[in-house]
Formats: C-alpha cells, sequence, structure tokens
C-alpha cells in the first residue's frame, strides 16, 4: 500500500472496524474488519456498488452512527468513546456534511441555511455575517443569499450545502454521493469545487460514489465490496 | 431568535393544515369557555353568597312554612344582628314562559342584601307604597319596566291577582349579582292572604338570619334550630351558599356533566392536535436528523416541535377566548331567563388559556420524543 503523504499523520485512523445491523431477528453484517488510514489533505473517493457500506463506513467517520468493535481515531480523538452529547460537539466543530439531497432546511434562506451550524459557536451577530458572506463567496453565490432552497436550481442548492460545510472550518468534509442528484454539468461544477477546497483550503475530504468519474476527481480510490475494502489505487493526473 | 424563526416559518408551512388545527383549537376552546360559563351561571347565586348570611327553613322542606313567631324568638339569640324573611311567590307574568324569581320580603331585607343597590328616593318611594315593587335592572331591561309601571302578575302558589307598581329599580353591586329578581312587601302579600286564604296567614317561607360576626355563624346555624327542636315545625338552618347549593343538587349530576364535557372536548382536540404533530413530525424527520448531524442536540429539536405546537395551539386558544365573549353575551341574551348571572368570568379566560396550553404541551409530547430517539442514519435514510 503507497502512502501518498509520506510520514504526515493520518487524520482519520480506523483500525478492525465491524458494524452490522438488525433486520428484525436477523443481523446483518455491514463491515468485517476494516482498517485503513486517511492522511490530512487527502482527497479520497470511497467507491462500490449499492449497498456495500460505504454509507456506512462513511457515517462512522462523520461520528453520526458508532461501529460494533474496533478503534476510530480522527484527528487523535477516539470518536467510537465519545458519549452521544460529546459527539455532537465534535461533530459541530470538526465535520462539513455534504449529503445527496443537500437537506437544507425549506424554510430558511441560502443565507440562513449556511449561518445554522455557526449557531452552535459563540460569535456575534456581525461576525456570523461575516463568515457566511465569505463562504457564499467562496462558492458563488453571494448573490443568492436571500433565495430560498425552492429557488435554485440542485447544484446552486448543493453548493448552499457545500457552504454550510465550510462555514464552521472543519479539517474533515465528507460528501455522500453530492452528484448523484445533479446533471452532468452541475456535477462536474461541485466536484471542481471540492479539489478547490481540497487544494486550497487543504480540506481533507472523503467522497463516496459509485460513479468513476467522479470518483475520478479524487487523489485515491478505495474500493468497499462485500464488506471488505480493497486496496488503494492512485489517480494520476493531480 | 433564530429558534422562533424556525418555529414560526415551519408553523405556516402547511398553511391549510395549520388553519385547520387553529380552528379546531379555537372552537374547542370556544366551547370549553361557554360550557364553564354554563356551570359558573348555574352556581353564580351559591357563588355570590354571604359568609355572614344564613337561612332558616322548615326541617321538612323548603314547601313547608314556618310561623311569623319565630322571628322574634330568632332575634334572641347570642350574636344575630338582623333577622329578615322572605316568601317565594311563583306567580306569572303575562305568559307561563315569563319565568323570574318573586319574593315578598320584609323591609329589613334590604339591609341584609346591601348587594342590591338602588337610588334613596326610590327606596323611599317603595317603602311608602303598600303595593310598591322592586325588579331588577337586568329583568327591567328584559321585559321593558319603568319605575311607575304598574304590573299585573297570576298567582300560582297564591291564586289570584296581584297588582304591583315599580318603585325601584336595583343594580347589581357585584358582577355575580342577581339582577333578574323581583321584590314586593312581606305585609302586602299577608293582608291578602288573611282575606283570601286565612288559613295560610302569618306564614313566613325562609328567615334570613344575619350574624354580626360570619366566624359565629356555624354556632348560631345550632342554636336557631335548637330554640325549634320538637316544636310542630322544625327548623334547618345553614349557610345562604349551603341554602343555595341544596337548591341546585337535584341538578348537580346534570352540571357536573356539562363541566365533565367541557373537559372531554378539550381532551378530543388534544388527541386531535397530537396526530397532526405526529404527521407533521414524522415529514420532517429528516430534517431533524440534519440538524443533529450538524451537531444541535436533542434539545433544540425538542423545542422546535414544541414550540410549534405551542404557537399553534396559542393561535386557536386566542382566538377561540377572543370569541367567548361576544359569543357568551349572545347566549347570555337568549338564556337570561334560565340564568339570571351568566358572565365569562376571568377564571373561565384563565382555565382556557391553560387548556391551550396544556393541549400545546401535550400534543408534542409523544411526538418530541420519537423525534429525539431516531437515530441520525435512519432519520437521514427517511430522504429517499
Ligand atoms: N440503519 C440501517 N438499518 C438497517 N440496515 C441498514 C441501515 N443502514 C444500512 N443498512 C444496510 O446496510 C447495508 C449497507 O448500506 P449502505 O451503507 O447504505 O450502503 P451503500 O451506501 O454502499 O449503498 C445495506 O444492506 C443496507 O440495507
Ligand atoms: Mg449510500
Amino acid at each position: 500500500m503507497s502512502d501518498g503523504n509520506g510520514a504526515a499523520p493520518p487524520l482519520v485512523r480506523l483500525h478492525d472496524i465491524t458494524k452490522s445491523y438488525k433486520r428484525g431477528a436477523q443481523i446483518v453484517p455491514v463491515l468485517s474488519g476494516i482498517s485503513f488510514d486517511i492522511g490530512a489533505g487527502e482527497f479520497l473517493a470511497l467507491m462500490g456498488p449499492s449497498g456495500s457500506g460505504k454509507s456506512t463506513l462513511l457515517n462512522l467517520i462523520a461520528g453520526i452512527d458508532q461501529p460494533d468493535s474496533g478503534e476510530l481515531l480522527v484527528d487523535g480523538v477516539n470518536i467510537g468513546a465519545l458519549s452521544e452529547v460529546e459527539l455532537a460537539d465534535w461533530r459541530a466543530g470538526n465535520v462539513g456534511f455534504i449529503f445527496q439531497f443537500y437537506n437544507l432546511m425549506p424554510v430558511l434562506t441560502a443565507f440562513e441555511n449556511v449561518e445554522l451550524p455557526l449557531l452552535l459557536a459563540s460569535l456575534s451577530r456581525a461576525e456570523r455575517r461575516d463568515h457566511v458572506e465569505a463562504v457564499l463567496e467562496l462558492v458563488g453565490l453571494q448573490d443568492r443569499a436571500e433565495h430560498y432552497p425552492n429557488e435554485l436550481s440542485g447544484g446552486q442548492q448543493q453548493r448552499v450545502a457545500i457552504a454550510r460545510a465550510l462555514v464552521s472550518d472543519p479539517n474533515l468534509i465528507v460528501a455522500d454521493e453530492p452528484t448523484g442528484d445533479l446533471d452532468r454539468e452541475s456535477a462536474e461544477d461541485i466536484l471542481k469545487l471540492m479539489q478547490t477546497l481540497n487544494r486550497e483550503l487543504h480540506k481533507t475530504i472523503i467522497l463516496v460514489t459509485h460513479d468513476a468519474r467522479a470518483a475520478a476527481h479524487a487523489h485515491a480510490i478505495m474500493h468497499l465490496e462485500k464488506g471488505e475494502l480493497s486496496a488503494r489505487e492512485e489517480v494520476t493526473g493531480h | 431568535m433564530h429558534l422562533l424563526k424556525l418555529i414560526s416559518r415551519n408553523a405556516l408551512r402547511h398553511k391549510l393544515r395549520t388553519s385547520l388545527t387553529v380552528l379546531g383549537l379555537m372552537v374547542a376552546v370556544l366551547a370549553f369557555g361557554l360550557l364553564q360559563t354554563v356551570v359558573g351561571a348555574w352556581y353564580a347565586k351559591a357563588e355570590a353568597a354571604k359568609a355572614n348570611r344564613l337561612v332558616t327553613r322548615n326541617a321538612i322542606s323548603l314547601v313547608f312554612s314556618m310561623p311569623l313567631s319565630y322571628r322574634q324568638k330568632i332575634r334572641t339569640v347570642e350574636g344575630v344582628k338582623q333577622v329578615s324573611l322572605a316568601n317565594w311567590v311563583g306567580s306569572i307574568y303575562k305568559e307561563p314562559k315569563n319565568f323570574f324569581a318573586q319574593f315578598a320580603v320584609d323591609d329589613m331585607y334590604f339591609d341584609a342584601y346591601p348587594e342590591y343597590v338602588m337610588s334613596e328616593q326610590q327606596k323611599h318611594d317603595y317603602m311608602h307604597d303598600r303595593r310598591g315593587c322592586i325588579v331588577g335592572r337586568r329583568l327591567a331591561e328584559t321585559y321593558g319596566f319603568k319605575v311607575g309601571d304598574s304590573l299585573a302578575m297570576r298567582g300560582a302558589i297564591f291564586p289570584g291577582d296581584w297588582n304591583f307598581v315599580v318603585r325601584a329599580i336595583y343594580d347589581g353591586a357585584e358582577k355575580n349579582t342577581d339582577s333578574a329578581q323581583m321584590f314586593f312587601h312581606w305585609d302586602y302579600l299577608n293582608e291578602t292572604v288573611k282575606i283570601r286564604y286565612p288559613r295560610r296567614l302569618d306564614q313566613v317561607g325562609v328567615y334570613i338570619v344575619v350574624a354580626a360576626d360570619s366566624d359565629n355563624s356555624a354556632r348560631i346555624a345550632l342554636d336557631v334550630d335548637k330554640l325549634f327542636k320538637n316544636s310542630a315545625a322544625e327548623t334547618l338552618t345553614e349557610t345562604e351558599k349551603a341554602f343555595q347549593l341544596g337548591f341546585i343538587s337535584m341538578s348537580a349530576t346534570i352540571v357536573e356533566g356539562v363541566r365533565l364535557i367541557s373537559y372531554l372536548v378539550i381532551f378530543i382536540i388534544m388527541a386531535v392536535m397530537a396526530n397532526t404533530i405526529a404527521m407533521t413530525v414524522r415529514e420532517r424527520t429528516s430534517e431533524y436528523a440534519t440538524l443533529k448531524a450538524l451537531g444541535f442536540g436533542p434539545g433544540f429539536v425538542g423545542a422546535l416541535i414544541y414550540g410549534e405546537s405551542l404557537v399553534i395551539a396559542l393561535a386557536g386558544g386566542v382566538l377561540g377566548i377572543l370569541l367567548t365573549f361576544p359569543v357568551g353575551a349572545g347566549f347570555a341574551s337568549q338564556l337570561g331567563k334560565f340564568f339570571p348571572v351568566f358572565q365569562v368570568s376571568l377564571a373561565t379566560v384563565q382555565l382556557q388559556l391553560v387548556c391551550a396550553v396544556v393541549v400545546g404541551l401535550a400534543a408534542a409530547v409523544l411526538p418530541a420524543r420519537q423525534a429525539g430517539r431516531i437515530k441520525i442514519v435512519d432519520g437521514l435514510r427517511s430522504i429517499a
């Protein structure tokens, strides 16, 4: 296994992670003994057929689900050992989420949606405004700040979601099929934007996708199949 | 601030659903208020009773009377300030449906009932007219009685024609004072009885015993009844309140039924609203999960749900309360004959408000608990 980041300490470290779901009386194993590292500043694509456990794995790393066993360290924090409340605080400061269906609050404007995560930080109204305006500009939507989600295209909504993921300046950004609901052109825009975040803001990004074209925007690709992870392959041209 | 914004905008998301829920609450709170007012009207006389007034009646039943001679004896009981007397006469004014209470009373009666307020001049005129009578303000308004009007009645308990002249109109000093009564001279009644039915001479319906100090009321009641123990007409003396409550005890079951129904109405709207909130919360499962993923705690999500439920319930509640006054006034003019005092009380309004708040909170309990319990990953999956 090659390591694109040399001696830099990994941002994410998984060791022998297992996860299964109960379906009625039946126990369905999803992940069995997953171990790998993700270096700080990496852009990793996680691929695999539908139902292979990509989302499950991503949710564990993002701290919205807990493994059955194994060790999961993110930036040195054993997030598997945190309580639900501690985990919520940890997520607020350390993870940015990008979802397939954007998951914006329909009753809030683009500005207010992006502002949401900042309500959990102790910032003044003016500070919040500055942060929100900066990230909206970064995603190219400064002139759409007062629009509601249903007044925006899918691509624009996803950019609002990216701004929301960025606004609290987390190190880690997780994206679960962020282009799954977009046309090819908008998808390309979003992926380019993610590359920019990675390259210029040094965000560590984990992108879950089943689309090879999307995965090609990452530094490296890992395949998940039947609960097991393949060796990572480096993407050339980055 | 942001919480309130989210709550109010969420509440307005399904305008039709929210409007219907508000409407339902409004009607329920209105119905509750009216039913409570009916109950209050029923107990109004008992509520208006004064602690220093006792009523002495024939121990067997109100239907039986007592000799006039009792008055002197009752006066001898220690602590008694004044003894008045009254006879109920169920006469008819023009038509039987024109029902109102009439009492033949002695001249001191109005000293015992200072809440019947009238001008000195009118009172003087009444005292000097043997056939004079006093009517309450509501009665005067209902039938258009004016001072100087003659009033012809047809006797029922005391058969024959009775002719009066309105000499005074009294106002109630308090909100719950009954001003739908008519009073006339007991002496006039007794003198007429002497001619028409001599066997019923000098008979008194009830004595109103005024205690100098209401703390002594219980002892005075016992002393009065002791005086007439083993006589031909034994007495039963009780506080005015107990006396009035005894009057309505026959219908108390019905009244309590009405009270129960008023709460039942609230309970039903609570169930309906809980269902609406549950439906709304279920639709927003992924939004709540997203908020939680972003780091908001279950308390924030709970506050959104409780807040929205409360806002809707309070909107309906306040509208219902505001409607209670005009609708109550309409009821009062229709039911004035049955309920001399039909007044939406402050206590009723407070109770309506409490009901709205309780409905709002209770409707959110289960949906909020459910939203709090659902795991983030499951909530997020509910999108696709
Ligand atoms: N919350 C859950 N409850 C029960 N089964 C689940 C849950 N989440 C995922 N699964 C199951 O786990 C497997 C992997 O799901 P997922 O991680 O969503 O796959 P992918 O994202 O690769 O399509 C699937 O068989 C799915 O049905
Ligand atoms: Mg998935």
